[in-house]
């Protein structure tokens, strides 16, 4: 019985999963084409709720609350309230910010727009408000709720809506993203396996003889698995430039339209989302040749 | 060694009985002729022999394999102690002779380093040499079946099986095929030869196994006498 197991050739290998891409060069263009088309979309998605992650960790990690003094009281009643503040539960600091300052802080904010407002100086339509810092985040509900019992304070601001408005956004954002990745993965196995079946098809004869002669499946199925890795591999490298200008152009536009949307910048993330791109490139041409080839190798 | 033991063969697909209850034995190093009319279930052999079928029922040991149960994964290994030489050749035309060879001994995984120096000496044998950079389209029939034989014989196997190998041969080409296979079978290979060209088998002093309806119904040395004998 022999059963010499050498070492495999990969050079013999890779040559011949290459042989298949270029025997078919339109077809392995156009799946690369519609695979990486496919990666782009889930990717673009993907940023999207990785920019929501960011700014929901930003805002939970403040924890300040402004709290507005009722506008009836006096400057000086509006000081005393100092007191009852700190003697609220899970309170760490808190600040007395006038009016006046707070217009001052309002018209910083605004920048060159700020002429605009500098008339309603004279009667500032602000209130009174204290800078709170709490001890722990985690007790934020409840402590504004506290703050709010206090007698003069009129109102309470925080971050917490905005907050709980992306968290909302990132729930939807989310699913959206892992039904693409369902539906376009599969969109993307689907063709990997059409590709290799025209690959093997074409190659049927050689296959057979191979089997013939006392080839292994594993030897057959290698050269066939490599130009699926191929496949996939170069569509997510085309997937990620592809991704790299849409993401920059996206968001550009968005902060020259809106100022306020602070955005991940590409360079921070590259690095992440490049062996993400070619990992599931290669995922996916995998899993796609495999399939066809288990149904081809039978008998 | 190759040994079958009462075995039947039925086709699922038309329930052909091609084989009944056949017995068969050959030993190493032998030289044995199958003959049969058409249908008498010769090619079904062949591909018991390579596990391509598995008997219906019955035993079938080629060189240490039990094809009657052997597993999916050892199939390849079977495979590789034996060499089938296909009536059609099934040779690939878009590679060389040589490629067409060498393709075989890549495929069971053999070293660059010894491919080199295997090949050349298998189309040597087989008068191939200068030929070794032609396609397939670019030799004649005989010419190809050579190369068919080169490849069969390059993984070195135990046996040598040749499917009607005088099938599109003149005569002189037959005789010249018949002396390649005689010179194959003294380096020590086996050799079954499935043919009915009687003629061919009646020059040559050889085992003969006669088959008819899936059965042997004669197996004697030096030629094949049967229809006389009717
Ligand atoms: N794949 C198959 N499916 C169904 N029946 C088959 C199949 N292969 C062969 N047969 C039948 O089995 C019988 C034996 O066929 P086999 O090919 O072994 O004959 P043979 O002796 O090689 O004939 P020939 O000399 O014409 O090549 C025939 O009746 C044939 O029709
Ligand atoms: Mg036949």
């Amino acid at each position: 019985m022999k059963r010499s197991s050498s070492r495999p050739d990969w050079g013999y290998f890779i040559k011949e999963g290459l042989t298949g891409i270029k025997m078919h060069g339109l077809m392995s263009f156009a799946a690369v084409t519609v695979i990486a088309a496919c990666l782009l979309i889930i990717a673009i998605f993907g940023l999207v709720a990785y920019n929501i992650g960011v700014l929901i960790d930003g805002l939970a990690s403040q924890n300040e609350i402004a709290v507005f003094v009722d506008e009836n009281l006096s400057r000086e009643e509006a000081q005393a309230l100092q007191q009852s503040l700190e003697s609220v539960p899970n309170v760490e600091s808190v600040t007395f910010v006038p009016k006046e300052e707070a217009f001052d802080i309002y018209l910083e904010m605004l920048g060159e727009d700020a002429y605009i407002m500098e008339d309603l100086r004279e009667d500032n339509p602000l209130r009174d408000e204290y800078r709170i810092v709490m001890k722990d985040v985690a007790l934020h509900d409840e402590t504004v709720e506290a703050l709010k019992e206090v007698v003069g304070i009129a109102a309470a601001n925080s971050e917490k809506e905005i907050s709980d408005k992306l968290m909302q956004m990132q729930r939807i954002v989310n699913a959206v993203s892992y039904t693409l990745v369902a539906l376009l993965g599969a969109v993307s196995i689907f063709i990997i396996s059409n590709t290799v079946r025209l690959a093997m098809f074409a190659r049927r004869e050689e296959i057979s003889i191979m089997k013939m002669v006392g080839a292994t499946d594993g030897f057959i199925r290698i050269p066939f698995i490599v130009e699926g890795m191929t496949l996939g591999l170069m569509a997510g490298l085309v997937a990620f430039f592809a991704q790299w200008g849409v993401y920059d152009y996206i968001t550009e536009k968005l902060v020259e339209s809106s100022g306020i949307f602070s955005t991940v910048a590409f360079s921070e993330i590259w690095s992440m989302l490049l062996p993400i791109m070619l990992a599931s490139g290669i995922v996916i041409g995998i899993l796609g040749s495999v399939l066809t080839i288990r149904k081809f190798l039978r008998v | 060694m190759i040994e079958l033991q009462d075995v039947y063969q039925v086709y699922n697909e038309g329930g052909t009985h091609a084989l009944n209850g056949i017995s068969l034995k050959i030993d190493d190093g032998e030289f044995v002729f199958v003959v049969g009319p058409s249908g008498s279930g010769k090619s079904t052999i062949i591909k018991l022999l390579s596990a391509e079928l598995r008997p219906t029922q019955g035993r079938v040991h080629v060189n240490g394999f039990e094809i009657e149960n052997i597993p999916h994964k050892d199939i390849p290994y079977l495979r590789r102690t034996i060499g089938v030489v296909y009536q059609d050749f099934r040779l690939i035309d878009n590679k060389t002779v040589y490629e067409n060879v060498a393709f075989v001994m890549r495929a069971v995984g053999a070293p660059q380093r010894i491919i080199k120096k295997r090949v050349p000496y298998v189309l040597e044998l087989v008068g191939l040499k200068n030929k070794s950079r032609r396609f397939p389209h670019q030799l004649s029939g005989g010419e190809q079946q050579r190369v068919a034989i080169a490849r069969a014989l390059v993984n070195n196997p135990d046996v040598i099986i040749a499917d009607e190998p005088t099938g599109n041969l003149d005569p002189a080409r037959s005789v010249e095929l018949m002396t390649l296979l005689e010179k194959i079978n003294g380096l020590g290979t086996t050799v079954l030869v499935v043919t009915h060209e009687r003629e061919l088998v009646n020059q040559l002093e050889k085992r003969v196994v006669a088959i008819e309806r899936g059965v042997v119904i004669s197996d004697r040395t030096g030629g094949y006498y049967l229809d006389e004998e009717k």
